[in-house]
């Protein structure tokens, strides 16, 4: 078994008084896709922004390679080498294509992928075609694709990303899993959250499966597929 | 045809240093998100740090250019001072708190300012080899003025190419778009903003001093461009520099033109094409609509809540004392002096300014700038109605409030369709128009050509300007110190009364639901704008009355009474005290008036004030009245500090 990239241990988030996520743990091999499933408003973006410093945990740890990262700074934590990609795609509506790549664009990394647009436009080849229009005027589609390629500019150890799938027409999804398999094999560590359980399936290891801010089950996919008692319970609506 | 031209090309030059001071101020917005205040006094700076360059350094060819750009960067360092001292600290507070923290520098550069420079206004050096002028189809525009007009798009090409063609640049526009995005992708930002501080405080002070050969440097200068760069960003659309350019050249020619055509109503022309402009373009001629942006996450307000028994008690114990207060007085005159009567009642005409002013703020979350105008505006109804009617004072005490509230209800019309700084700002331009009305007597100027157009004798002045009304006192009745004080109290007490009263009835209900989520709140079928409308001149007419009790208590009512520091200070009293309680104003405004009465004996008073606000600032960042939370307001038993007094 190899070592813990990433290692949630014991967190509790609030939003002012209301307690989001309590107690909740997890962790993140080298080399591993794992899925972070749960209804909506389970606690997914949260458990997200807490690993990446964007909402303050009030108790437990963040590791990285062993290193303690809690309570650093979002823009600490994403020169430590974990990439964000966060569900709502935030995409710098005003600046082109090539620009918002610019934005998320850091020196290259030991044990990491190095990317260049180039590098990216061949992955994605839709956003190579439109270079220059602002990131406003793209499909949703394309600026999910856009939002992961943003990130990849960084050249993360460990990417974290937050439904994937949502909002994407089947060929796109089927691109996405493609996309994601790809990165497994240039040896990056994903955090996924979804709640498509079919694409999850499809590119994950292992799954956690959250419900109030509380992780209720984890296990490889195939000892969750072997389990219906527990899709039921936490994931059909 | 020439002398056409040579205006033209005047107007161009005279907006040089308004579009510098424009486009910095509207770079920091866009990136802090913070309305620098003292954009002004860096303004100012600019100016006397460049003269102060220009004799050291002698004012011969290069040497000349040499020290406006060491002023520009002197100011821009001092931005930075600003931002790494101050705002660094205050950039998770509440965003409203940040004007507060920008406040105090403005008192701290004034005085600093004065003890350096003197009060003496100074006179601008001649630029090297261009005091002469050029002939222009046979008119003379000097040739200073071709080097202004070089200076904005020279500046603007540059500003460009740094925003398009560097990755700092990018960095900065997409910070301004989403800031906590940025930071997730591994971006320091401490480092855009300090960047951008200098930049913007920099084009500031190159402002300053690039327009030291037309104007030099006064202590003025602060608050003069400070209401003309507002009215240039909004014009222009915040955060767009290109649209700060055009407001610039557009309020530049309107004031050279302007002159000539209504040589006494400069001012209010350039409110006015603001209005007009954003009667069709809310948003400004090149800006958009404020996205709601992903600032850092914070928690709800807590509601509003009826006061605790503590407080009623405390409250109960400050009327108590207020009422007896006279009866000190004339017990004990050595110790309770007129003096105090005096003082209690500015403190509590105060009050019921900083409460409809909060009434806006707090509850109807909208942040008005340009309060003074509905509390000048009650006080010049009063004043003009006893004036011209002879009025007595019983009569004047209605039209004040009244006259206030047709005012809001005017302003209001425009500046409810605004939310966030653009309401904020365009109440400043509004309170700016009443009061250049007031200060250059435009009713006058009316009464004076509709007097020639139909053959009649108009009066000669009307607000008599600068000069003010003079002579309103109260009736017999109420002349004593005595019996004004308790009309004071009587007054402001009752008016906080009604102002709760509305708050805690379904209309302050609905106030409040429409300013926590507009979205639902529409979507439930409330009409906001309206009710932010009507609230908006319920508090106007509060600070109408305010102002008649103002203007009763001093005798006679002056342009001061509406400008922009007056507004400010409202805007300080509310915020000092906290804008989360009904407490709030009411402590915020005691404390500032009485800190202001002390500080105005001694010399530098604007610096122990600003140093004071500043030290608040960082020490309170939820207000005043946030005392109650800390562990000796605890050990009080004031609890959580967030209670309506009853
Ligand atoms: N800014 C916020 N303030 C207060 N509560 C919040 C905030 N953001 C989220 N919550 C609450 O926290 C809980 C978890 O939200 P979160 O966004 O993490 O869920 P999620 O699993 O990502 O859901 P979804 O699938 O809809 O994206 C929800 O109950 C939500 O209402
Ligand atoms: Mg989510």
């Amino acid at each position: 078994m190899s070592v813990a990239v990433l290692e949630a241990e014991g967190l509790h988030t609030y939003y002012g008084g209301a307690h989001i996520l309590s107690d909740l743990s997890l962790s993140l091999r080298d080399g591993e896709v794992v899925v972070l499933l749960g209804r909506n408003g389970a606690g997914k973006t949260t458990t997200m922004k807490s690993i990446m410093g964007l909402v303050r945990v009030r108790a437990g740890s963040v590791t990285m390679h062993g290193r303690n990262i809690t309570g650093w700074e979002p823009h600490v934590i994403a020169c430590a080498g974990v990439g964000y990609v966060p569900e709502d795609r935030r995409i710098f509506s005003d600046l082109t294509i090539m620009e918002n790549l610019e934005v998320g664009r850091q020196p290259a990394r030991e044990g990491a992928p190095t990317w260049t647009p180039e590098r990216l436009f061949e992955l994605f080849p839709n956003l190579a075609e439109m270079r220059s229009r602002p990131g406003g005027r793209i499909s949703g589609g394309e600026q999910q694709m856009l939002t992961l390629a943003r990130t990849l500019m960084g050249n993360p150890r460990v990417l974290l990303l937050d439904e994937p799938s949502e909002g994407l027409a089947p060929v796109i999804i089927d691109q996405m899993a493609a996309t994601i398999q790809a990165l497994k094999e240039q040896g990056l560590s994903i955090l996924l959250s979804e709640q498509n359980l079919h694409f999850a399936t499809s590119v994950s290891d292992r799954a956690y499966i959250i419900e109030k801010g509380r992780i209720r089950y984890d296990g490889t996919m195939e000892e969750l597929a072997a389990n219906a008692e527990v899709r039921n319970t936490y994931l059909t609506v | 045809m020439g002398d056409f031209i040579v205006t033209l090309l005047t107007g161009l030059s005279s907006a040089a240093a308004l579009f510098l001071v424009a486009s910095g101020l509207s770079i920091i917005f866009g990136v802090t998100r913070i309305v620098n205040f003292a954009h002004g006094s860096f303004y100012m700076l600019g100016s006397y740090i460049g003269v102060t360059m220009v004799t050291a350094l002698g004012s011969g060819g290069i040497a000349y250019w040499l020290a406006l750009l060491i002023a520009a960067v002197a100011v821009g360092v001092i931005g930075v001072a600003m931002e790494v001292l101050l705002l660094r600290r205050v950039y998770q507070a509440p965003e409203l708190f940040q004007l507060i923290a920008t406040f105090g520098v403005i008192l701290v550069i004034q005085d600093v300012t004065l003890w350096i420079w003197g009060p003496e206004d100074i006179v601008g050096p001649r630029a090297p080899g261009l005091s002469g002028a050029v002939t222009i189809f046979g008119e003379k525009l000097p040739e200073y003025d071709l080097v202004l007009i070089a200076v904005s798009p020279v500046v603007l090409i540059g500003l460009w190419l740094l925003f398009n063609r560097t990755r700092w640049g990018t960095l900065v526009r997409a910070a301004t778009l989403d800031r906590q995005m940025v930071a997730a992708l591994g971006v320091n930002q401490r480092w855009l903003f300090t960047g951008v501080l200098f930049l913007g405080s920099a084009l500031a002070g190159l402002g300053g001093a690039i327009q030291l050969p037309k104007g030099g440097a006064d202590l003025l200068m602060d608050f003069n461009i400070i209401a003309a760069a507002f009215v240039v960003v909004v014009v222009g659309g915040m955060g767009s520099i290109g649209g700060a350019f055009l407001a610039a050249m557009l309020i530049g020619l309107l004031q050279t033109f302007g002159i000539q055509i209504f040589p006494n109503s400069t001012l209010i022309l350039m409110f006015l094409v603001m209005a007009v402009v954003l009667i069709f373009r809310p948003w400004g001629l090149l800006g958009k609509p404020e996205s709601p942006g992903h600032g850092p996450v914070e928690a709800p307000e807590a509601p509003l809540r009826p006061a605790n028994r503590k407080l009623r008690i405390i409250g109960s114990g400050v009327l108590a004392f207020l009422l007896m207060l006279p009866v000190a007085h004339l017990l004990l005159p050595s110790i309770i002096g007129d003096f105090t009567l005096v003082l209690v009642v500015e403190i509590m005409i105060y009050v019921l300014f900083a409460a409809a002013l909060h009434f806006i703020m707090g509850p109807g979350g909208l942040v008005s700038f340009g309060h003074a105008a509905f509390f000048g505006g009650g006080a010049y109804a009063a004043a003009l109605m006893v004036k011209f009617t002879d009025a007595p004072m019983e009569i004047a005490f209605w039209v004040a409030p009244i006259g206030a509230a047709l005012l809001a209800i005017l302003f209001g019309w425009f500046c409810v369709r605004l939310t966030g700084v653009y309401f904020a700002m365009l109440t400043l331009a509004f309170a700016q128009i009443a009061w250049a009305i007031m200060f250059q007597d435009a009713p006058a100027s009316v009464a004076k050509a509709l007097g020639e157009w139909f053959g009649w004798t108009a009066v000669e002045q009307i607000t008599a300007g600068d000069d003010g009304i003079l002579g309103i006192w109260p009736a017999e009745w109420a002349s004593s110190r005595v019996t004004y004080y308790y009309l004071t109290v009587g007054l402001v007490v009752a008016g906080l009364l009604v102002l709760r009263r509305i708050l805690f009835a379904p209309f302050g209900y609905t106030l409040r639901a429409g300013r926590d989520s507009p979205l639902r709140a529409a979507a439930i079928g409330i009409d906001l704008k309206q009710h932010q409308w009507i609230a908006f001149t319920i508090s106007g007419a509060f600070a109408g009355l305010a102002g008649a009790l103002f203007v009763y208590s001093k005798g006679s009512v002056f342009p001061t009474s509406m400008e922009i520091a007056r507004s400010f200070d409202a805007l300080l009293m509310v915020l000092l005290g906290g804008v989360h309680s009904l407490v709030g104003p009411i402590v915020g405004a005691a404390t500032f008036t009485w800190l202001n009465d002390i500080f105005n004996e001694l010399s530098y008073w604007r610096f122990l004030l600003g140093a004071t606000i500043i030290a608040l600032v960082l020490l309170l960042p939820n207000g005043l009245v946030s005392l109650g939370d800390t562990s000796v307001g605890r050990r009080l038993g004031l609890g959580p500090g967030r209670e309506a007094l009853a």
